[in-house]
């Protein structure tokens, strides 16, 4: 019962997260959005794992975690510059 | 409880999808592309077929979004309002149409004697813990009984990339020799 509770209340905070990406005014709201709903997600992993008894899905919610920061960080490069890899092409 | 999760999975999948349609701002419909392979991945995962939610996770929140920013860099971030959409439209309704009357012939959805039911899936289900040694039945089809498969969707998605770096590549160069 409190893992269903929990399950509901994260969500809960992933169509909030989603509310905050669809309406964000800024680039930035959004892309705190996207990562904060990929985090969600792994919470999310998490409680399907603990409900269901069954622990590969912990191995499951640590990939979605290590994989969630790949498109943040393409994001806000290209937020920040408009561009993706000008700046390593010209280092190497 | 799981039913509640499901629905609410779905009604996501929904407003997502809506925006990514009518959005003009391709930034934001790259990100919301992102939460919507999320989602989808989640659905997957509630479906018990972890290893296609771990791979559309990957694929769709990790690279997909990669590709389609290395696509925005060399178009730009607003979609220019469209004029006429009225040809297209119908030709979307017409093919949908025909599919959705090319389900009409199709054995309704699960029937006990369906033929995916009774085809080799009996056998999957039985054997494949002996067989295989793998816990998961649909990660052992898809990694052990279909694995020549999965390689072809490697290629196929390898060919796929490195098309789209051959073609976003050339333009990127050009810029970099009038520095």
């Amino acid at each position: 019962m409190m893992l269903a509770a929990a399950g509901v209340a994260v969500l809960v905070a992933m169509g909030l997260a989603m509310v905050r990406a669809f309406l964000g005014p800024t680039v930035y709201d959004r892309i705190l959005a996207v990562n904060s709903f990929g985090t969600k997600t792994v919470l999310l992993i998490t409680l399907l794992g603990a409900m269901a008894g069954r622990a590969d899905y912990f191995d499951l919610a640590l990939l979605y975690a290590l994989i969630n920061f790949i498109a943040t960080i393409a994001l806000m490069r290209y937020a920040g510059s408009g561009e993706l890899s000008r700046e390593e092409g010209e280092d190497a | 409880m799981a039913e509640l999760i499901d629905v609410l999975l779905f009604a996501f999948l929904l407003a997502t999808a809506f925006y990514v349609l009518l959005s003009r701002d391709l930034l934001a419909v790259v990100m919301v592309a992102g939460i919507y392979s999320l989602l989808s991945a989640g659905m997957f995962l509630v479906m018990d077929a972890a290893d296609v939610a771990f791979t559309e996770a990957a694929v769709g929140a990790g690279v997909s979004t990669l590709l389609l920013l290395i696509a925005l860099t060399a178009t730009g971030r607003w979609e220019k309002p469209a004029g006429h959409r009225v040809v297209p439209l119908l030709v979307v309704l017409a093919t949908g149409a025909t599919l959705v009357y090319g389900t009409l012939d199709l054995p309704p959805i699960g029937k006990p004697d369906n033929p995916p039911q009774v085809h080799v899936a009996p056998h999957y289900l039985e054997r494949s813990g002996e067989e295989i040694g793998i816990p998961n039945v649909v990660t052992s089809v898809l990694a052990s009984y279909r694995g020549f498969d999965t390689l072809g969707e490697v290629v196929v998605v390898f060919t796929a990339g490195l098309g789209v770096f051959l073609l976003i590549g050339g333009p990127r160069r050009r810029r970099g020799g009038e520095k």
